[in-house]
């Protein structure tokens, strides 16, 4: 026993102060991307072909990016113009309407939070049931990290519960195999109206870096309604939070918000030449 | 048995296709049968299309002892004789090849889908199913017990937890479980043939999420063979680094295995401190690469991001502060009776089940094997700087919980020295294109246990064939095995202790 004590000492408080402070990430975490001002230049679509999801598209005289597609491997910034198109280092991301991930500039419409009603049912208490619907598993893995002291989930009100009869809503990911589509319709269908799904990672959003795949479906959407989309391959817990939070209205601010840009990922020197040399290597084959 | 029946080879080194001597099947039967009971193992066994009707079988066979791996091959159209009766080994990899190229193995004993989808050959199918029949998971056969006290429990494909859909059934009197049967692929997605057949340039991204715990293990396995197909010499720095990334990896996933057989216990301390550390050490992959499962990290050719003399000093300082923690949490766990108690006799496999199954990675040195791709089949920095197999002979949850504490340490010990002795500045180096017509076996000790990759060129170069077998894959069995004769309420502790991947063996 005394033991316990003396461990539960050393060990100590390490609840993040998330939200409340924001979280503490890599210097080289890859955040939210910002389309800047500049035109790009006529005729380039660099970008557009080093892009390994086909997340990127040209438009007359400025790119746009599906952050519902995107894996955030970071390729397109480092072959791109200083300006024009980076990573910034913002976790939020989770946004209500599937559109809404196609970023043409530096703002992303954040999750507004529920309807009246719902939020006077939800706002409160969220309790979700998990489907994993293909995928890696690393989605799953960094939901699981929310439950752990360092994130302290239940202090919102929100928890994994263990049957869809007890939830009040999916929170789902992957792409949903073929495999997975009649369990994952069965379990939406258990769940009591009126019920939430969120769509966490690429693969959930849109099938990810399954995507065309005869085995798997492009995202839930295609199976069931989604009412929040949180983008990332996986997403960052931190992200994962914070679209929940809005979701439940427990976050205020803009739901419009401007990519917090002020820490822009440094191209660390050696990794530029790197990255340089991988683009060189792809474009060559 | 004149030697000529197949080829050895080392981890990762190239070979000319044709170098495969393609035997008989009655030979081919009889060489892989001899050699695993020899004592030597299958670690992988794969079949890949030739022309319209004929399917060329490859086994790759592991001589731990001598550190080489044997391959050969034979050729069939519809049907062999099986191999599963005489080599438990083949089991599921007979089922694999039946349900992609619909090749029937004769007298399989329990013969029935894998993944559950169509074949691959479409006018082959191993079990006769038509072109548009609809094929659902786990709508098969499953072993039945009866009699008047006998249950059957049915859990899944959605689990209770935040887990991978998987389908178990248990045979069961009362609390006692018979027998168990696990029916996967639900997470099947069709990566394979998505290699050979897709975007290029989606492939460094399929290797990292075969299975998201295992990106660096996934990714490391194949660049190794893509260095090894276009002659590339990766510098040393990389080597350093993959190591690095690797044993993090392993110490990320060991916390939290028993982290999670703690909970399973209620033993909370531990179990919310593991919670907690496992993140410390996925956020220290991150300090790295900016992303904590270690994804964009390892390519072909190396690494893609270098650290410097203040990302030394920080990494080396937050290991010494999480491992320290770490050592805390789990220590406590080691000397609570009552928790140890739980562990003890749990969940065992005799040593004879493990070596017939093929065990790898944790679950066979827990049985005492020293068994480590580490250390058999070195590759990188690994053939420099060892870290001693652990093992430990109680085959029980405790054995296996146990091994990965000892593995946390010599991980630790391994970074602490990179760490310190890193050199070279080197890390990346433009890899060329891949020879023609060459083949390659990539191996690796993930965190889970050893990870196979084949790789293979056609005439103009690109990948011909790729096969991917994750240590679940072998595993599995285990885990069913694991649970004869156990209560049913000790499943989750034995589930755990295996803690395997199912998007890993689903590919
Ligand atoms: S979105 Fe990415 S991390 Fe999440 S399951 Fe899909 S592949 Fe894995």
């Amino acid at each position: 026993m005394i033991k316990v004590l003396m461990a539960r000492a050393k060990q100590g408080y390490r609840t993040s102060a998330f939200p409340v402070e924001p979280p503490a990430l890599s210097d080289r975490f890859v955040g939210a991307p910002v389309i800047g001002r500049p035109k790009c230049p006529p005729k380039c679509s660099k970008c557009v072909e080093l892009c390994p999801m086909q997340c990127i598209s040209r438009n007359t005289e400025k790119i746009s990016i599906d952050i519902g597609k995107c894996i955030f491997c970071g390729k397109c910034a480092e072959s791109c113009s200083p300006g024009i198109l980076h990573f910034s280092k913002d976790y939020r991301m989770a946004v209500r309407k599937r559109e809404e991930l196609v970023l043409s500039g530096p703002v992303i419409n954040l999750a507004e939070e529920l309807n009246k009603e719902m939020k006077k049912l939800f706002g409160r208490s969220l309790k979700l049931r998990q489907v994993c619907a293909g995928g890696c598993n690393a989605c799953e893995a960094d939901v699981n990290v929310l439950n752990t002291l360092a994130w302290d989930l239940g202090r919102f009100g929100i928890q994994f519960v263990a049957s869809p009869r007890h939830a009040d809503g999916l929170l789902v990911t992957g792409p949903v195999t073929e495999n997975m589509k009649l369990a994952l319709k069965k379990t939406y269908e258990a769940v009591a109206n009126p019920k939430l799904v969120i769509a966490v990672g690429a693969c959930a959003i849109s099938g990810g870096i399954y995507e065309g795949h005869s085995e798997a479906n492009n995202g839930v959407q295609s199976i069931i309604p989604v009412d929040l989309f949180i983008p990332g391959c996986p997403p960052h817990p931190s992200t994962i939070l914070d679209g929940l939070l809005r979701l439940m209205g427990r976050l205020k601010g803009d739901a419009r918000e401007k990519i917090n840009d002020s820490q822009p990922i440094p191209p660390v020197g050696d990794q530029l030449e790197t990255r340089k040399k991988l683009i060189r290597s792809v474009i060559r084959s | 048995m004149s030697e000529k029946n197949y080829i050895s080879i080392h981890n990762s080194e190239a070979f000319p296709v044709k170098s495969i001597p393609i035997v008989d099947i009655d030979d081919f039967r009889e060489t892989v049968i001899t050699e695993i009971e020899r004592g030597k193992r299958l670690a992988s066994f794969f079949g890949r299309p030739l022309n319209e009707s004929a399917v060329c079988l490859t086994a790759v066979i592991a001589d731990d002892k001598r550190g080489c791996l044997q391959i050969l091959s034979t050729e069939v159209e519809k049907s062999y004789q099986s191999l599963t009766p005489d080599c438990s080994q083949a089991n599921c990899f007979e089922r694999e090849i039946a349900e992609q190229w619909g090749i029937v193995p004769l007298g399989h004993p329990w013969f029935k889908p894998l993944r559950f989808h169509h074949s691959y050959r479409k006018e082959y199918d191993a079990w006769e199913r038509g072109l548009d029949e609809e094929i659902l998971p786990a709508h098969t056969d499953f072993y039945q017990v009866s009699g008047d006290e006998v249950h059957e429990v049915a859990v899944g494909p959605v689990h209770a937890g935040v887990i991978e859909p998987g389908h178990f059934r248990f045979q069961c009197s009362g609390e006692r479980v018979f027998h168990l049967e696990i029916a996967l692929g639900f997470q099947h997605r069709g990566i394979e043939r998505a290699i050979i057949s897709g975007d290029k340039s989606k492939i460094p991204h399929y290797m990292e999420t075969l299975a998201g715990d295992t990106t660096i293990g996934h990714s490391v396995a194949y660049a190794q063979a893509m260095e090894a197909l276009s002659g590339c010499l990766v510098s040393g720095r990389a080597q350093i680094l993959r190591g690095i990334m690797l044993e993090l990896e392993r110490m990320a996933n060991h916390v939290g295995d028993i982290g999670a057989l703690a909970n399973d216990v209620a033993f909370l301390p531990t179990a919310s401190y593991c919670g907690r550390l496992r993140g410390d050490y996925l956020n220290m992959t991150a300090m790295i690469c900016g992303n904590r499962f270690g994804r964009n990290m390892v390519r072909p050719g190396g690494v893609m991001y270098n650290l410097d003399a203040s990302l030394i000093s920080q990494l080396s300082r937050k290991l010494e502060e999480v491992f320290s923690d770490t050592e805390n949490a789990i220590g406590l766990m080691w000397d609570s009776p009552s928790a140890i108690g739980r562990f003890e006799d749990t969940g065992k496999i005799s040593r004879e089940i493990a070596e017939e199954l093929g065990l790898v990675g944790v679950a066979a040195r827990a049985c005492g094997f020293e068994r480590d791709v580490r250390f058999d089949f070195p590759t990188g920095i690994y053939c420099f700087s060892q870290i001693p197999v652990a093992t430990f002979s109680t085959c029980d949850v405790f054995a296996r919980a146990y091994v990965r504490g000892l593995e946390i340490q010599r991980s630790k010990s391994f970074i602490c020295e990179q760490l310190e002795t890193i050199t070279g500045d080197d890390i990346f180096t433009v890899p060329g294109d891949s020879a023609p017509d060459m083949a390659v076996v990539s191996m690796l000790e993930g965190w889970r246990g050893e990870i196979c990759h084949f790789a293979m060129t056609g005439a103009d170069g690109n990948l011909l064939h790729y096969k991917v077998v994750d240590p679940s894959f072998h595993n599995w069995n285990g885990l069913a095995a694991s649970m004869r004769n156990e209560e049913v309420s000790n499943f989750p502790i034995c589930n755990k202790s295996f803690n395997l991947s199912y998007c890993g063996h689903d590919l």
